[in-house]
């Protein structure tokens, strides 16, 4: 047995205040925190939570140490309310993809979302709400970034451990692939022919889809410096469609730039195809 | 295990009694791996009879492209090298190095030391020799020995197979790594009609080879062996050519090809993780909510992973260029300086794992056929990112 070693890290002055703000989402990322049954209790001992509507109808006034902050800005309301949460957060972290790219919702911004309104609700004029679903960065400036659709509970229990110890979060920017080879599952793009999204699409998931054959969609958003257009062009020429790889970029994370643009050069030449080429 | 280069004892094992040969094994204490279906493909993981392994199964492989085919005979091991690598077993993806606890005296260090089971595998190929050897050299022969390797890679009984077949994939002819299994085995089979040559190429070999149900290899039976490994070497179509390949890389860093391949190349790290060769890992503290239990974690990561190169202010191969460039220059020249071999066996894997069809053979020979000025100085500065 090695000898201990003399040293232990100074006391943390007082428990970090944290905030759960909740915008245009289905709650999803927000429950990853209550389904960390096993660590919750560890979690209210080391923070507090000073506002969690899901929670808790009790909440604290501001300043927070911490704000997650769940959801997209699709109304004129949640536009001015967002400023308000980040002037009372001292270290803003968007959680899951409506966050951090506009999420699904996101969807309406290619389409009239005036005839949305007019096909589901019965009186539309009663409803205020913005032409398009805005990631929160395009609004305030964002610390930290927490992706997936919903998030992974071991990546939000890293953002937790790593504001009480008082370090930056640790999450890794590389695509789906890797983890697929740890776990040892076999490639489905490869092996299969299935459009996997996997090797531009960041990790944190643990690589669930591949190992149920199913291709990966995309939840976690575009990987560090994906090179969506050689992926787009090499399924193309192996037999996918326009039809397919539309809608696997313009899904959870259909406004995040890269997939954004690289599904729209997607639209574009299929508009070029149809028409014989000619544009 | 002994690297014996000689083969010790020939016989001749009947078909119906490569059961035999597991069950003695695990009679022994080895847990036996070897090749079996799952996912779509031919992949490594227990076995515990003959019964599991891809009798009469073929694998179809080109860049990019893997499918699994019924095979017109029962052969056991008609098939070549799958997505899986013994490396996994050897080189775990995911360990633990170290553990700390805080306790009222300070912290408390420790070196998890479980015992790693002993492994048999069963069908390994001749580059994959030649690939355990090549990581014998980065884990066990170097200033630092690993010990979740050696203690691994000691306990092993290798049992190899020789080729029959081999994949459009195959090139170990060019790097003259097999077919033909050379040693670094205890056992090896040639799979013929009725049967396997068996050879043994260590004592462990030996005393396994003598307790089990053989009978004298003929005249025959040798000519058939011989000629289904021919089969394999007819077989082969890629070639690379690795004369010189050295210095044609590191003379060619600003080749327009590394361009022309990161317009294509995902930087997805599959080629890497494939590889048996590859062994780069990342080491991470992970702490508990209280920090008071902090374990090191390892895990297999790759020169494709952005962080990968992050230093202190920043990412030092900010590109994809940048990194396929060193992963192809160090696999296939820096690789000689550092291990004094090639890290490239010739097996395939990465061309056919690749989602974007890269096949490094096209890589080195585009570069062969225009390369630039042999007189420049093997630059290492990168003069671009
Ligand atoms: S299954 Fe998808 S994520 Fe996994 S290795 Fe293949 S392409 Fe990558
Ligand atoms: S570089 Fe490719 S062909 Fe060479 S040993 Fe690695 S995976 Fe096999
Ligand atoms: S060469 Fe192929 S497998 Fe390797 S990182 Fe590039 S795209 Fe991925």
């Amino acid at each position: 047995m090695n000898p201990p070693i003399q040293q232990t890290l100074p006391p943390i002055a007082r428990k970090q205040r944290l905030a759960v703000f909740k915008f245009a989402s289905c709650d999803g990322c927000q429950l990853s925190l209550l389904d960390c049954e096993d660590e919750l209790l560890a979690v209210a001992e080391a923070v507090e939570i000073a506002y969690f509507l899901e929670a808790s109808s009790h909440f604290e006034p501001g300043p927070y140490d911490v704000a997650l902050v769940e959801g997209s800005i699709t109304t004129p309301h949640d536009a001015e309310r967002i400023q308000e949460v980040r002037r009372q957060s001292r270290f803003l972290v968007t959680i899951g993809a409506c966050a951090t790219s506009g999420g699904i919702q996101s969807l309406k911004n290619w389409a009239d979302h005036q005839e949305f309104l007019r096909c589901v609700y019965a009186r539309p004029e009663y409803i205020s709400t913005l032409n398009d679903s805005t990631a929160i960065a395009d609004h305030v400036t964002v610390d930290f970034e927490l992706r997936g659709c919903p998030i992974n509970r071991h990546q939000l229990l890293e953002v937790l451990k790593s504001l009480i110890s008082g370090r930056r979060p640790r999450t890794p920017t590389h695509s789906v692939c890797l983890d697929c080879k740890r776990r040892g599952t076999v490639c489905v793009e490869v092996a299969q022919g299935i459009p996997c999204l996997g090797p531009i699409t960041q990790t944190g998931c643990g690589a669930i889809c591949p190992s149920y054959d199913r291709g990966c969609y995309g939840c976690y958003g575009p990987a560090a410096q994906p090179n969506c257009d050689s992926l787009t062009s090499q399924y193309l020429n192996t037999g996918s469609t326009h039809e397919t790889l539309i809608p696997l970029l313009h899904n959870f994370n259909a406004d995040s730039p890269p997939f954004r643009d690289a599904g729209n050069r997607l639209r574009q030449s299929a508009v070029l195809d149809s028409s014989g080429g000619r544009p | 295990m002994d690297c014996g280069t000689e083969v010790r004892r020939t016989e001749f094992l009947p078909t119906d009694q490569l059961s035999t040969l597991i069950a003695t094994l695990r009679a022994d204490g080895f847990r036996t791996i070897g090749p079996t279906i799952d996912q779509g493909a031919i992949i490594y993981d227990e076995i515990e009879s003959a019964d599991e392994l891809p009798r009469g199964w073929t694998d179809r492989q080109e860049a990019g492209k893997y499918r699994l085919e019924k095979r017109d005979d029962d052969a056991y091991f008609g098939y070549v090298v799958g997505p899986h690598s013994w490396k996994r077993f050897l080189f775990p993806p995911s360990a633990v190095v170290a553990t700390a606890d805080r306790g009222d005296a300070g912290w408390d260090l420790r070196t998890p030391d479980h015992e790693p089971p002993r492994y048999a595998f069963l069908g390994v190929r001749a580059c994959e020799i030649a690939a355990m050897k090549v990581q014998d050299r980065v884990f066990l022969e170097g200033p630092y020995v690993d010990p979740i390797y050696k203690k691994r890679r000691d306990a092993a009984f290798i049992v190899a197979v020789n080729c029959t077949q081999a994949a459009s994939t195959c090139f170990c002819t060019s790097m003259q790594t097999g077919p033909r299994c050379k040693g670094g085995f205890d056992l090896a089979l040639t799979e013929i009609d009725g049967g396997f040559i068996i050879e043994s190429g260590s004592a462990a070999g030996d005393d396994v080879l003598q307790r089990l149900p053989t009978a004298p290899a003929d005249e025959t039976a040798f000519a058939r062996a011989e000629s289904a490994r021919q089969q394999a070497v007819d077989q082969i179509t890629k070639t690379m050519d690795a004369e010189g390949l050295r210095d044609l890389l590191l003379q060619n860093l600003d080749h327009p090809r590394w361009d022309e391949v990161a317009t294509r190349c995902l930087s997805c790290t599959n080629c890497t993780m494939v590889c048996p060769t590859c062994f780069c890992s990342s080491v991470s503290e992970v702490s508990d909510l209280t920090g008071d239990h902090v374990e090191r974690h390892r895990q297999w990561d790759s020169c494709f992973n952005i962080d990968f190169s992050y230093m202190n202010g920043g990412v030092v191969r900010n590109g994809i260029r940048s990194r396929y460039r060193q992963w192809l220059t160090h696999k296939l020249a820096s690789w000689h300086d550092q291990f004094d071999t090639s890290g490239c066996v010739g097996c395939g894997r990465c061309i056919t794992w690749c989602p974007v069809e890269i096949d490094l053979t096209e890589e080195v020979a585009a570069i062969r056929r225009s390369p630039g000025d042999p007189s420049r100085p093997a630059a290492d500065t990168e003069s671009k990112p």
